[in-house]
């Protein structure tokens, strides 16, 4: 067993920080230390939290691990933070509204950028949480801003998932166009006492009501391309995701908040519902890593110049994309490997 | 498979002035670096666990207090305690000529006083960073 792995798995905060750093990179030594540490897994409760820019996240993710500190329960946090597309440089900012539970060695905070491309983010992010459930931590909460698929499918590596809105930020179209919301166990309306709230939580439970939660099965399987036919929906299986108020930066609210994540938990722990849930999570990654190492093996064999070929000549307009992939998929997938 | 360069910037002691350590984190982003801000108050552990935790390469201080001379060697020894004896100290602000070879002497790679240009601290970084690789 690599020293490294041995420091992390005996809660070495200083280990666990190199090996994020691994996993983020890709580098080398990550492989050999997620295939050592996976049996260790799984024993922490994952907490996605997403919502838009200003909805009080930070503050959130950081009152929620003040409560579950006083339960006496160990923390680890990761913040995800836009890479900038332009200079691949990122300001991570999280830990200004986390300041509160600095000093505590119960609480674990890494702030990751997005960096390249969304399959990588979904990756580095699995990985990474990972690596902090097998450290030993009771509860991971994972933070990103809710923007768009990315985040969709940072939440799906979680168990439970938080979906955070706040008054003022859009009439209840955008609560229902907002993609986001159907992937929701409990969505929280942070800012409660603002003027404007109670719109946002009756908006939030209309919304509830048009769509029903059952189709959050459906929609899963859509986007790991299982499109299956839909289960008969079981009324006494749904979990139908509560609204609740919060006030983060004084704390209203958190209890009820942390006893909903609880009450999911819980939900998830009877009838195999957690087992249904990793094995749609594991659909989803296993399909996504398989994607990447196809195309990764492909582009392998394509030498630079003949896939710039291609391109000059979709451009002229003298070969279209689809014919340019069944090419190529033709010339070179088929090919036995040498050696391998 | 890029591996960019993390920086922690944060502003220990009392003084509330933060717009230089965001110029600079700011200049440091554009330079393809990933940025952690601490913000404000950090103490000498927080900014120790805050290296630690987010692994970073670089800690980067903003200091406008007059209080380096106190600050600094407690920062240093906190981040040699926590076995980050290797990450780099670079202190910016409001700091007198001679205090600046006491500061090195302590173990700052780099002192920068109003008027640096941020392409300079950028270059510097870098130049720190391809030393290690190298």
């Amino acid at each position: 067993m690599n020293d490294l792995l041995s420091a992390i798995l005996a809660g070495d905060r200083r280990a666990l920080a190199r090996g994020l750093t691994q996993v983020e990179n890709d580098s080398p030594q990550a492989a050999a230390l997620l295939d050592g540490l996976f049996p260790y897994t799984g024993r922490a409760w994952v907490i996605g939290m997403t919502g838009a820019p200003g909805t009080g996240k930070s503050s959130l993710v950081t009152a929620l691990a003040k409560a579950y500190r006083a339960q006496g329960q160990t923390v680890a946090i990761l913040a995800v933070d836009p890479t900038s597309p332009f200079t691949g440089g990122a300001i991570l900012g999280d830990r200004i509204r986390m300041r509160d539970l600095s000093g505590d060695k119960g609480v674990f905070i890494r702030s990751m950028a997005t960096r390249g491309s969304l399959g990588g983010l979904a990756r580095a992010t699995r990985d990474a949480i990972r690596l902090m459930d097998a450290a030993g931590f009771d509860r991971i909460l994972v933070e990103t801003v809710g923007a768009g698929q990315s985040e969709v499918d940072i939440a799906r590596a979680a168990y439970t998932t938080l979906v955070i809105e706040a008054p003022g930020l859009g009439d209840d179209v955008q609560a229902i166009k907002a993609g986001i919301l159907e992937i929701a166990d409990v969505l929280v309306v942070n800012k409660a006492d603002r003027p404007g709230a109670d719109n946002t939580v009756r908006a939030l439970r209309t919304m509830l009501e048009i769509g029903h939660p059952a189709s959050r099965q459906a929609m899963i399987r859509h986007h790991g391309q299982m499109v299956a036919a839909p289960e008969t929906p079981d009324e006494a299986n749904l979990w139908i995701p509560p609204v609740i108020r919060t006030v983060a930066i004084d704390g209203q609210g958190v209890d009820e908040l942390l006893e909903a994540v609880e009450n999911h938990r819980t939900h998830l722990a009877l009838e195999g519902r957690r087992t249904a849930l990793e094995r749609q999570q594991t659909e989803i990654e296993v399909y996504e890593r398989l994607r990447e190492a196809l195309i990764q093996r492909l582009l392998a064999e394509v030498p630079a110049d003949a896939i710039e070929a291609i391109l000059a000549r979709i451009v002229a307009r003298t070969l279209n994309p689809q014919a340019a992939v069944k090419a190529l998929l033709d010339q070179y997938s088929q090919k036995p490997k040498q050696g391998a | 498979m890029s591996e960019p360069i993390r920086v922690l910037i944060a502003k220990p002691g009392l003084d509330g002035h933060d717009r230089g350590a965001k110029v600079i984190a700011r200049a440091l982003r554009d330079a393809g670096m990933e940025v952690i801000y601490t913000g404000l108050r950090q103490t000498p552990e927080m900014i120790a666990e805050a290296a630690l935790q987010e692994d970073v390469d670089v800690v980067g201080l903003s200091i406008l207090s007059g209080a380096h001379m106190a600050l600094v060697p407690r920062i240093r020894e906190a981040l040699n305690t926590s076995d980050l004896s290797d990450v780099a100290l670079l202190v910016g602000g409001i700091i007198p000529d001679e205090d600046i070879a006491v500061l090195k002497a302590m173990g700052v790679s780099g002192v920068f006083g109003p008027g640096t240009s941020t392409e300079d601290i950028v270059l510097h970084i870098r130049s720190l960073m391809g030393a290690k690789a190298g």
